[in-house]
């Protein structure tokens, strides 16, 4: 197709999501420029590809994308942060057993979140996960995307998106808890 | 159901993934398991816990223009509209002086397709461009209301669904089919939706017809002298079922 309507086709299918795919990249990258970098890089492939966008979700699209070029990325630039450490005492047994969280402090919820210390606290915990249940977190929390569109874009099966759903919020419920130690 | 299985599908009962028996079965388990009901309501204190305190980041503005700069390297044709991408702030003021049609055409289409495209169009540039999905921030009908007062030579129909799970978030004024149009924006869980409302040339009311278009999804009809059209990313049934309170409210 001529340049101009593809462009003007970049402008219906793509520019509607760039918040959504920079929100992504910027949890995955979890850096301002780097976020910036694979959003950059994101948007030319997803310009490149744009012939064979047939889909009816756009954004599911879009993320899938950009979801790739961030590992990509990070494979290439911060290996490290793929380099997931399983901590036994996070991860071990326990995580969905009879002694999962289940405990909420006799403040309740609401007394937490009008504290603004633990605003950062959770922002912190969040990007502290790793990466395999921080993604699913975000494009559930922060996106609403449905397990089938999870599934999709992280190319897992939906038992998966589940399990690991359930796995990053066990994490992120201790340390609201304050169930675990900070160093441990 | 058993607790162990009970724990096993919280989080997709949670997230509302369950089928209506599996999560009737829930809801009974957890009626009569106090530790069940301990573990779901730590679920739902993580949940609102992320939702309202993980930063959503949105795309800074030189990042967008980067990506632009780029785009007319390639011999994308941007030089032929350079406003649009100017700066994301300066694309409403513009869309709104030129009518988003012209932005958006694309030629041969139906009325209601073009009509479609451009009620998406500003749907979605409501949503990029900060600040801009409301002019009149209130879950006040009757602060809502009488604000389009002036504006515009109608007075739009305005409800909080707040009770029936769609929240009254604001209202804003837009441009839509050549006429100005009272735009006003609801929110169901994390998806907002604008809903354009303006005055009917035809006097009789129109069935509902659904669209989806760019991972948008459409709805409109009309009713009481009024034209609908709702444009959201929530799934059709939802929406559908936002359509029909209002429909019924009119
Ligand atoms: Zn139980």
């Amino acid at each position: 197709m001529p340049n101009s309507s593809k462009r003007a086709q970049f402008e219906r299918v793509v520019l509607p999501h760039l918040n959504a795919a920079y929100n992504l990249a910027r949890w995955l990258t979890r850096d301002d420029h780097d976020a910036q970098d694979v959003l950059q890089e994101s948007s030319m492939r997803a310009y490149q590809y744009l012939d064979g966008f047939h889909g009816d979700s756009a954004k599911s699209w879009l993320l899938t994308i950009v979801r790739h070029t961030c590992y990509s990325w990070l494979e290439k630039n911060r290996p490290a942060a793929l380099t997931t450490v399983f901590d036994e005492q996070l991860h071990g047994a326990g995580g969905d057993g009879p002694h999962a969280d289940n405990t909420v402090p006799a403040d309740g919820p609401e007394a937490l979140l009008q504290q603004k210390q633990e605003r950062h606290q959770v922002q912190r915990w969040l990007e502290e996960l790793p990466v395999e249940f921080r993604e699913v977190v975000v494009l559930r929390e922060l996106e609403g995307l449905s397990y089938k569109e999870i599934g999709e874009i992280a190319a897992i099966p939906i038992g998966t998106v589940m399990s690991r759903l359930s796995r990053g919020r066990n994490l992120l419920q201790r340390k609201l808890n304050g169930t675990v130690d900070e160093e441990s | 159901m058993s607790c162990e299985h009970t724990q096993q599908l919280l989080d997709a009962y949670v997230d509302g993934e369950l089928d209506v028996e599996k999560s009737l079965a829930i809801e009974q388990h957890l009626s009569a398991c106090p530790a069940c009901r301990k573990r779901h309501e730590a679920r739902r204190w993580v949940r609102v816990a992320v939702q309202s305190q993980a930063r959503y980041f949105t795309v800074p503005d030189p990042a967008v223009r980067r990506i632009q700069a780029h785009l007319d390297k390639a011999g994308g044709g941007g030089r032929t509209l350079p406003a649009r991408w100017l700066s994301l702030a300066a694309t409403a003021a513009i869309a709104a002086l030129l009518g988003s049609g012209t932005t958006f055409w694309i030629g041969r289409t139906s009325s209601e397709d073009l009509l479609t495209q451009e009620a998406v169009a500003n749907h979605s540039r409501s949503l990029m461009v900060a600040g801009r999905i409301t002019d009149i921030s209130s879950s006040d009908q009757h602060t809502v209301k009488p604000w389009f007062n002036g504006r515009v030579d109608f007075s739009p129909l305005v409800v909080d669904l707040t009770a029936q799970g769609f929240a009254l978030v604001g209202g804003r004024l837009d441009y839509l089919d050549n006429h100005p149009v009272a735009a006003l924006v609801y929110r169901h869980r994390q998806h907002l939706i604008n809903l354009f409302v303006w005055p009917d040339d035809k006097s009789a009311a129109a069935p509902m017809r659904a669209f989806a278009r760019h991972g948008y999804h459409v709805l409109h009809w009309s009713g009481g002298g009024m034209r609908y059209w709702a444009v959201s990313d929530l799934n059709p049934a939802d929406l559908k079922a936002f359509g029909e309170l209002l429909a019924t409210q009119g």
